[in-house]
């Protein structure tokens, strides 16, 4: 049985150990916040962090992450107003919405990491994460916001 | 075969045109909000007018106004609002109901938006498609919520015992100024339920200059927080009790099918729990679904490992042999032949003949597939005769009668729930992934999620068309073009409809060809045939995506040839301002409009480009490497034009570091969503004219995911993108928004990097063409 800890709670699995996490976290947990976008690790929207570092979780299997902490987009901040969050409403970034939140845990991790970006660091930072509505202005724009203060 | 003489066989399919009747048995049940009230009894629905008219009307299922439908108030004060279009990003499910909201003075944060399910008998046509939501709603949502005004101002008029001259709804209450009582919506709603709604013809819309939200872009859309918490619900979220999650192996060839198939290994995989058979229709079937071998798991991981560990033997059929090599050279050859003539003014041959110089110039664009965020996914619940469907669609009402017709039950016992769409770009105007939901749940007798992979998005899309446009140019001592003959020759829509349609339909046509606005003498616009070997389909901006890059590449190219600014080159070309008369052809299509209302304006078409020029400071000069370059497009029936700056590196390598984009789409609603459009529009733009390209060979695509059909990244992404808005003139009708920024991005970016290096790019993607 591998166990580990979804947004602080704990979670069982006794299936198949090579699930990828975005599957359990979806299906198994049914946190749907996180989304499938390509299964392959090319675009982002996936994106959850593994204490602070952002990871794939459609090409993590279950097992990588035993005894780990995984976080979500719903785990991100207790109401939602993590300054990440609140820049991307403020800058009215989302169109469809689908990837937002894919770019949103892959920007918390970057601010954690680095918390004064350059625009060029936003650029290359948030490079594996694809937008098909084509947001990506404001969603550096955002990073931006974010990383000055909301 | 002919072309198609009627579009809306296609666009509305088989379903017949007619502005139907509401019963209120079925507003009463539609709404279902708890201790809402709805606004009135039952009568019939109006069609809208009158002040311009627009091709709603003669939409499948027309246009419904009726505040009954759309509107109800709760004894709280609560507006609920009916968004009956989908949400895929343009911010539609926020603009209509807001334009309701400003009409009937609800104040916005007392309202709630609900999504209609797929119902066009009660709300009206719902095909989120064409750029016209903005262009067909804004006058009925307008008269929704006037209607829904009176009746309010009526009812405080009554009780108060006063004319409702005397009163009036501002926000959120109806006022009576002379004794200063005010009343609450919520407070009146049941007796404003009780007034007769007023006839549209006497209605009295508010004055413009009163609009608190129209015009202004300072309301954000609707689902913005939920997005950014991740508690916005896609198709992909749904999830019933007992549901089974099902991934599909198709034929890998369009037509082809299954010969036979061993699943066993498939079922050792944990998790897995059944493996089935799907049924599938010949090509072409519309969307009827491609058929294959589900495998149905407890999860989607374990449907998609089963799946890989399937044994499938196919029979590929008649489209084996798609090769994109050799079908490129066949439109080539097509294209330097005469073709069936759509347009003839003049005599261009002749002309060509009589020549000074001809510019000949022959462009090539490839299929795309669409890659929206959300691949293609669906829940059904099917119980006897009863289906229930959760889907990402943008054609709610479509889906609501194929899945009817799929399954052989009455349309009645379909309810089809509208989610959120991760993107849609055309490619969800097609519910195949829900049909196949359908079928799934049928046979399993459990709700089913059908997920696609982005595998199965790439290898099985709807594609945009694959084409060659061919354009020759004649022109005078004085470089001055007196004759142009366009040959566009590309597999058609028709083709997923009807076995045997070689030519383009008259809404394809209508996509930049014959609606062609330059003043020249002699004009010929022709289009050989082409016989399509896969599904094609809608792609955003459609056929206007090769139309623009050929015209407005072969602006650039006739500047170049004659010495001449591009600009001044574009300006020429348009020349006076007038209405371009098209009476030369047979069906002009027009995207639908009746041509009074919206005809093809150069004034209008040379303001933008006048605008854009001026905004985006065009003939700056700019460093050694990078270069300017021009397009404009009218498409939807709206005008845009484009400047691209362009920097090309030693090793050809290519960045954009500024976009100017000026749109006139007449009267708007929300110009924060019309920026957020161009700005993405100038992003996939950039993405088609670089990567974008799907092939085929031995009837197969050869892409598979986001590694070889690329999309642009942040990191390659215009620098900044500059978004001008013309104002409207008081009586200029809407149009259309999420398309038309599309269509000029490609020729901009090849003119500004014929600027930039002297190489004329005249096939997309770009790819390694500038690398040295």
């Amino acid at each position: 049985m591998i166990k580990l800890k979804i947004n602080g709670q704990e979670q069982t699995w006794e299936g198949d150990p090579t699930l990828p996490l975005l599957w359990f976290i979806r299906d198994e947990v049914g946190l749907t916040g996180t989304k499938f976008g390509c299964g392959e690790a090319l675009c982002g929207a996936c994106t959850v962090l593994l204490d602070k570092e952002a990871v794939r979780s459609c090409v993590t299997a279950v097992s990588d992450v035993a005894g780990r902490e995984v976080t979500t987009i719903e785990g991100l901040h207790p109401t939602g107003d993590h300054p990440v969050q609140k820049a991307w409403r403020q800058a009215n970034v989302p169109q469809c919405g689908f990837c937002q939140a894919g770019q949103i845990m892959q920007a918390a991790s970057l601010l954690m990491q680095n918390p004064k970006p350059s625009h060029d660091q936003i650029r290359e930072a948030m490079s594996g994460n694809i937008c098909r509505c084509g947001c990506y202005q404001r969603i550096e724009n955002a990073v931006h916001l974010a990383s000055t203060g909301v | 075969m002919n072309i198609i003489a009627n579009p809306n066989k296609l666009r509305g399919f088989e379903r017949s045109i007619k502005v139907e009747n509401v019963s209120r048995r079925d507003i009463v049940k539609g709404l279902g909000i708890a201790g809402a009230f709805v606004l009135a009894a039952p009568l019939t629905s109006r069609p809208a007018l009158a002040a311009y008219e627009t091709g709603a009307g003669k939409m499948p299922h027309g246009v419904v106004v009726d505040p009954r439908v759309f509107v109800s108030i709760a004894p709280d004060g609560m507006v609920t609002i009916i968004a009956h279009r989908s949400e895929m990003g343009t911010g539609v499910r926020t603009s209509l109901p807001l334009i309701v909201a400003e009409e009937m003075e609800a104040d916005w944060s007392r309202v709630h938006v609900q999504q209609a399910p797929g119902d066009e008998a009660k709300y009206g046509n719902q095909d989120t498609d064409g750029s016209r939501s903005t262009r067909h709603y804004l006058l009925p949502m307008r008269q929704i919520g006037a209607c829904a005004r009176t009746m309010l101002e009526a009812a405080a008029a009554k009780r108060w015992g006063v004319p409702a001259t005397e009163v009036k709804a501002a926000n959120h209450e109806v006022v009576h100024n002379a004794s200063g009582r005010k009343i609450g919506f919520g407070e009146l709603a049941a007796d404003a339920a009780k007034e007769p709604v007023p006839n549209i013809d006497g209605l009295k819309l508010k004055d413009p200059k009163d609009f608190r939200y129209l015009g202004k872009g300072e309301v954000s859309i609707v689902d913005l927080r939920d997005i950014t918490t991740g508690t916005a619900r896609y198709g992909a979220d749904v999830r019933l009790p007992g549901m089974k999650y099902a991934v599909i192996a198709r034929p890998p060839v369009t037509g082809g099918k299954l010969v036979s198939f061993d699943g066993s290994e498939a079922m050792k995989v944990p998790g897995v729990e059944k493996v089935m058979e799907v049924k599938g229709w010949p090509w072409p079937s519309k969307f009827q679904p491609l058929g294959g071998v589900a495998v149905i798991a407890r999860n989607t991981g374990a449907a998609i490992k089963g799946r890989d560990a399937l044994k499938l033997i196919w029979d590929d059929g008649a489209n084996g042999k798609y090769d994109s090599v050799s079908y490129r050279t066949e439109l080539e050859a097509a294209a330097r032949k005469p073709g069936l003539v759509v347009r003839k003014e003049g005599d261009v041959d002749a002309a060509l003949k009589g020549a000074d110089k001809v510019v000949v110039g022959e462009y090539y664009l490839p299929h795309l597939a669409h890659v929206s965020m959300e691949p293609p996914v669906a829940v059904a619940n099917v119980k006897g005769d009863k289906a229930e469907i959760w889907a990402p669609v943008q054609s709610p009402g479509g889906t609501h009668e194929d899945v009817a017709k799929t399954l052989g039950i009455p349309v009645e016992n379909v309810t089809v729930n509208v989610t959120l769409l991760g993107g849609g770009f055309g490619r969800k105007s097609k519910c195949d992934f829900a049909l196949e939901a359908a079928l799934l749940s049928k046979e399993l007798g459990a709700p089913v999620k059908v997920q696609w992979t982005r595998e199965d998005d790439v290898r099985h899309d709807f594609l945009h068309t694959v084409s060659v446009e061919r354009i020759e140019a004649g022109l005078d001592k004085n470089g001055k073009v007196i004759a142009w003959r366009h040959r566009s020759v590309a597999p058609s829509i028709a083709s997923t409809f009807a076995a045997g349609a070689v030519h383009q339909a008259p809404f394809e046509l209508g996509m930049g060809l014959i609606d062609m606005p330059f003043e020249i003498a002699n004009i010929q616009c022709e289009n050989p045939e082409a016989a399509a070997h896969t599904r094609i389909g809608w792609f955003r901006s459609v056929s206007n995506i090769p139309r623009a890059f050929a015209v407005q590449s072969m602006v650039g190219e006739i500047a170049h040839a004659t010495n001449r600014d591009q600009k001044e080159m574009l300006l020429e070309l348009i020349g006076s301002p007038r209405i371009v008369n098209l009476s030369s052809v047979k069906d002009p299509w027009n995207y639908g409009e009746p041509y009074s209302s919206y005809p093809i304006d150069t004034a209008r078409l040379r303001k933008v480009v006048e605008l854009v020029a001026e905004k985006g400071e065009w003939g700056r000069s700019v460093p050694k490497g990078h270069g300017l370059g021009i397009a404009v497009h009218r498409s939807f029936v709206s005008y845009i034009a484009t400047i691209v700056e362009v920097a090309v590196d030693e090793k050809g390598k290519l960045t954009v570091p500024r976009v100017d984009t000026a749109i006139d789409c007449g009267t708007f609603v929300n110009p924060e969503r019309i920026q957020s459009q161009l700005e993405g529009a100038a992003v996939m733009g950039l993405s088609l004219a670089k990567y974008g390209e799907i092939t085929f060979k031995d009837g197969k695509v050869q892409q598979k995911n986001l590694d070889d059909f690329p999309v642009i990244r942040i990191d390659e992404s215009p620098r900044v993108t500059n978004v001008y808005i013309v104002p409207p003139g008081p009586e200029t009708p809407p149009s259309g928004v999420g398309e038309p920024g599309v269509p000029p991005f490609a020729p901009a970016l090849v003119n500004a990097i014929f600027a930039a290096t002297g190489k004329r790019i005249r096939a997309l993607p770009i790819g390694k063409q500038l690398e040295t």
